[in-house]
């Protein structure tokens, strides 16, 4: 990040779950700023007429969309800036334990639904998360249609070369063609996580590119073609990829991309 | 068998929703919400939101503010009675807004009532159903609002079982256009008459099936002070004109306003509610004064809420410090009806910017500024991390305009503030006018434009480029004010005034006029001043598809006309008729505490175009709100802000006469006989 004096970068990893998947990512940064004043941990600002503290958040989630592993990176500044104690004793060396507390602790600031999972310094010059994430993976659970029916949809997307989805843009209708984006697409859930699915529901598992531009859960469904109406939408993972790895961002047990630890990274499909 | 006291009868079988076994709505309510705009305006979950457990013995209250979400969270008077009902043992509360228009559609598709937003309970799941009035045109909404719960619209039309339905805050002093829908008002301040009520509604819902009669919780209601139960009063009428309302049951001839004695005693809400989602005043509110003396002749708020009741030096710092740390808010509003002069004022802003526990990046905003340079000064000081617009509010365009509405800022004052507000770095400043006021002339009109252009000029002496916004309203006479008695101007002449002052600052760069629909403030004027005829009208309105009038894009003057004219009723009569001393007015039965001679004096001295100092520093002029009403000022400092008294700099020596009491600054207050 461009301009701030500060001093350390701590990323950290949480889910957003429930009703509060109804408010914006607007909203979710406000609510992060105030458990933040909150938490006295010693956040940078940005200079100038109208100081902003220095919160970066990865990839957009849509309103209404659930998600087990969101992002934000943090700037902190020097530990002489108020409510040091508070920060020193809970990151002065961050090791697991004291990670382990720090998320229970931002947690409790947190309203229900958003849950912190992992906290992590983050070693200077680490790309942005907007910057470095580029697929993520959705669940999805679609009503209205039977497994058969979404199988097969499923199958022709896959098997063509050029999914057209149309968007408003600006004021103006746009075709884009999603087809390039779609990495994987699969019936069923896409991990083991005890999520249970809601009943008289489809569910379906799609990792995209995030880039050029991220394709919504409402896209992928247009792109199915079939009478399908979306129940839930569920951010399951946001990718770090390079040639054939991927990391996340942050694991759930707190291990940045490229550090050691098999399970953090994955072989990508 | 008889059902537990204090739960809900079972409801009649032609109500769309049965709520008997009181099952969280929210099933039905959460694939709602994928298809509506701003869906986190329905879920609730705010920090200090409460979950009350409904055992059927407590009072269950829903209140409700009949406009959106974002418009109505913040309402202070509304989460004051919230944390008193949730508190006490006999009662409790939940909340409900108004769905938005995309939102009530898809409730009433799919057979979905008001719901709480707390438990998800279905509207008429509750005894009571109280509604905040802040603004009239906001009264269609209140019956969609109770059409939705599955309430009947009329409170004569209720069944034992059906929710009594109430309605406070500062509408409620012309309580005769709701007449018919509303069981019950409160006239005046809540907190103390709340629980009253309460009480009384208690022991009704615990009494004999037979006693279980609406008139019988009528008549009990009515026998509490400061509540007025309008079923047990009747109007009169000659052809067009009333001629006024009396008691035809056992209720008192005229219902006097509550007042909280002592802020101080109440310092709600402790958990002010903090939202998920934005809204707006979406900061910390901490209410530093009740009341106002400046004696605008055009504000009700500030005749009605007399006198002033300070809260504690101290207490304010309190809230301030508890609130932001409990909310993480970085914001906080000292609310009053005018911030500027509360006493000590700068060392309070002050305190609380230096307080380390405030984390050193706490902004005060202090909502209404008095027009000099030395609050500027202090603007400057205390939003150094974020800085809100600077607004003045001027009211009118010339002396004469402003003596007549008795807001006595002079030119000098006005252009000294905006001097030191250029100079302190801000480039845009906002000032708010008012055109159609009583004895106007277009020499007034355009006095807006040159005190905007000599603004304009004073600005540019620092930066190349600013703005002055004057924002223009259009004048509505309200009850219990000075100026109820005269004409507002209509529709067509507020337009050519408006055409004036764009005309004329169109030459003046710099300065951008922004103006009220001369249509919205038409019909604000038919609904300010009504009888009890107009709820014919607002009936009609809503059937016709008319909510939301509060929103510009929403608002819809066909319906208003039409609804009077097939009702029969002038707006001429009405609306753009001066009314003579002798003269009934619908509000009659409804008292502010403030003599009718006092006003009418006030009128004559406005028509001659004088002035009245202000009486918290001068002396008391006989109102009647404290010297009736046995209570009184309650301020901590005797002295009036630099400048003296409304920025006149009357002579203060004969303050004697006050009804003063003071709570600190001794050696102050001890040069003063009180
Ligand atoms: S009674 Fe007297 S002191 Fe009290 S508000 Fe009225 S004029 Fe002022």
């Amino acid at each position: 990040m461009t301009g701030s004096s500060a001093e350390m970068q701590l990323r950290i990893r949480y889910t957003k779950l429930g009703k509060i998947r109804f408010t914006s990512q607007r909203d979710v940064a406000r609510l992060w700023e105030r458990a933040l004043r909150r938490s006295r941990l010693p956040v940078a600002w940005s200079k100038g007429f109208s100081p902003r503290p220095l919160l970066s958040f990865g990839l957009a989630l849509p309103t209404g969309a659930e998600s087990l592993g969101e992002y934000l990176d943090i700037e902190l500044d020097s530990w002489d800036s108020p409510g040091r104690e508070v920060a020193h004793d809970a990151i002065g060396i961050l090791d697991p334990v004291t990670s382990a507390a720090l998320s229970t602790f931002l947690s409790s600031l947190l309203p229900d639904g958003l849950s912190v999972q992992a906290v992590a310094p983050v070693p200077a010059g680490s790309g942005s998360l907007q910057h470095e994430v580029s697929s993520c993976t959705w669940e999805l659970e679609v009503a209205g249609v039977t497994e058969v029916q979404v199988a097969r949809q499923i199958d022709a997307v896959l098997r063509s070369s050029n999914v057209p989805v149309r968007r408003v843009r600006k004021g103006r209708m746009l075709e884009d063609d999603i087809r390039p984006a779609i990495r994987s697409l699969t019936l069923g859930a896409d991990c083991g996580r005890d999520h249970r699915g809601t009943e008289g529901t489809v569910a379906l598992s799609a990792t995209v590119a995030t880039k050029p531009r991220g394709v919504r859960p409402g896209e992928l469904l247009e792109g199915l073609e079939a009478d399908l109406v979306l129940v839930r939408a569920r951010r399951t993972h946001q990718w770090i990829e390079h040639g054939d790895a991927r990391w996340e961002p942050l694991s759930e047990a707190g291990e940045l991309p490229g550090e050691t630890g098999l399970h953090a990274q994955e072989r990508a499909s | 068998m008889s059902p537990a006291p204090g739960t809900v009868d079972p409801l009649p079988e032609s109500r769309a929703y049965n709520p008997g076994n009181m099952e969280s709505l929210w099933p039905v309510i959460e694939p709602l919400l994928a298809n509506v705009s701003k869906p986190a305006r329905y879920i609730g979950g705010e920090m200090g939101a409460r979950r009350p457990e409904h055992d059927g013995f407590q009072v269950a209250w829903l209140l409700v503010y009949p406009d959106t979400y974002e418009i109505g969270l913040p309402n202070q008077g509304l989460q004051i009675l919230y944390e008193i009902l949730n508190d006490r043992n006999d009662s409790l509360a939940e909340r409900a807004y108004a769905p938005w228009i995309d939102m009530e559609q898809a409730m009433r598709e799919n057979g979905v009532p008001l719901f709480s937003i707390e438990n998800n309970f279905p509207a008429s799941a509750f005894n009571v159903i109280a509604f905040n009035l802040s603004a009239e045109l906001v009264y269609t909404n209140v019956l969609n609002l109770l059409d939705l719960g599955g309430v009947p619209l009329r409170s004569s039309d209720r069944a034992v079982s059906d929710p009594i339905v109430m309605a406070g805050g500062h509408c409620t002093y012309n309580p005769e256009p709701l007449a018919e829908f509303i069981d019950a008002f409160v006239i005046g301040d809540g907190e103390e008459v709340v629980g009253e009520i309460n009480a009384v509604i208690s022991s009704w819902l615990h009494s004999n099936s037979g006693d279980r009669d609406r008139r019988i919780l009528r008549e009990a209601l009515a026998q509490i002070d400061g509540v007025y139960v309008p079923a047990l009063y009747g109007s009169r009428y000659d052809g067009q004109r009333f001629m006024g309302t009396v008691p035809v049951g056992n209720a008192p001839p005229e219902v006097i306003k509550r007042t909280v004695a002592d802020l101080g005693q109440w310092p709600l809400p402790r958990q002010q509610l903090v939202p998920l989602t934005e809204v707006v005043h979406d900061r910390l509110n901490v209410e530093v004064f009740r009341g106002c003396t400046r004696g605008c002749r055009f504000c009700q708020a500030g005749m009605i809420t007399r006198p002033v009741r300070e809260r504690p030096a101290q207490q304010i710092r309190d809230m301030v410090r508890d609130g932001l740390q409990r909310t993480g808010y970085d914001e906080v509003a000292l609310t009053s009806l005018s911030t500027a002069d509360l006493s000590g004022i700068e060392s309070t802003v002050r305190d609380i910017i230096d307080d380390p526990t405030n984390g050193g990046r706490v902004s005060v905003s202090l909502p209404s500024l008095r027009v000099d340079a030395f609050t500027v000064a202090t603007a400057a000081e205390i939003q150094k991390v974020r800085r809100t617009g600077l607004t003045f509010a001027p009211e009118g365009g010339t002396w004469r305009m402003r003596r007549v509405i008795n807001k006595l800022i002079r030119e000098e004052d006005l252009y000294g503030a905006v001097d030191a507000a250029f100079g302190q770095g801000w480039r845009r400043v906002k000032l708010y006018f008012l055109v159609g006021l009583p004895t106007e002339r277009d020499e007034d009109i355009l006095g807006i434009v040159e005190l905007g252009r000599r603004c304009v000029e004073i600005g540019q002496r620092y930066h190349r480029s600013v703005t002055i916004v004057a924002s223009v309203g259009g004048f509505v006479p309200k009850p219990h004010t000075p100026f109820q008695w005269c004409a507002q101007d209509s529709m067509e002449e507020l337009q050519r005034k408006v055409a004036l002052l764009r005309a004329a600052s169109r030459e003046v760069r710099g300065l951008t006029v922004r103006w009220h629909d001369p249509a919205a403030t038409t019909v604000e004027g038919i609904v300010s001043r009504g009888d009890r005829r107009i709820g014919a009208v607002i009936e009609q309105v809503w059937r016709a598809g008319g909510t939301f009038q509060e929103w510009s894009e929403q608002f819809r003057l066909d319906l208003w006309l039409n609804a009077m004219e097939s009702e029969g009723l002038s707006i001429d009569e009405l609306v753009h008729r001066e009314r003579g001393p002798e003269e009934a007015l619908p509000w009659d039965h409804i008292s502010a505490g403030l003599h009718r001679d006092f006003l009418w004096d006030d009128w004559q001295q406005a028509l001659e175009g004088s002035g009245v100092a202000d009486c918290r520093w001068t002396p008391c002029y006989d109102c009647g709100a404290c010297t009736d009403q046995g209570i009184e000022h309650i301020v901590a400092s005797s002295l009036p802000p630099a400048g003296g008294s409304q920025g006149t700099g009357q002579d203060l020596s004969s303050a004697s006469k006050v009804p003063v009491r003071f709570t600190s600054a001794p050696d102050q207050a001890s040069t003063f006989a009180v």
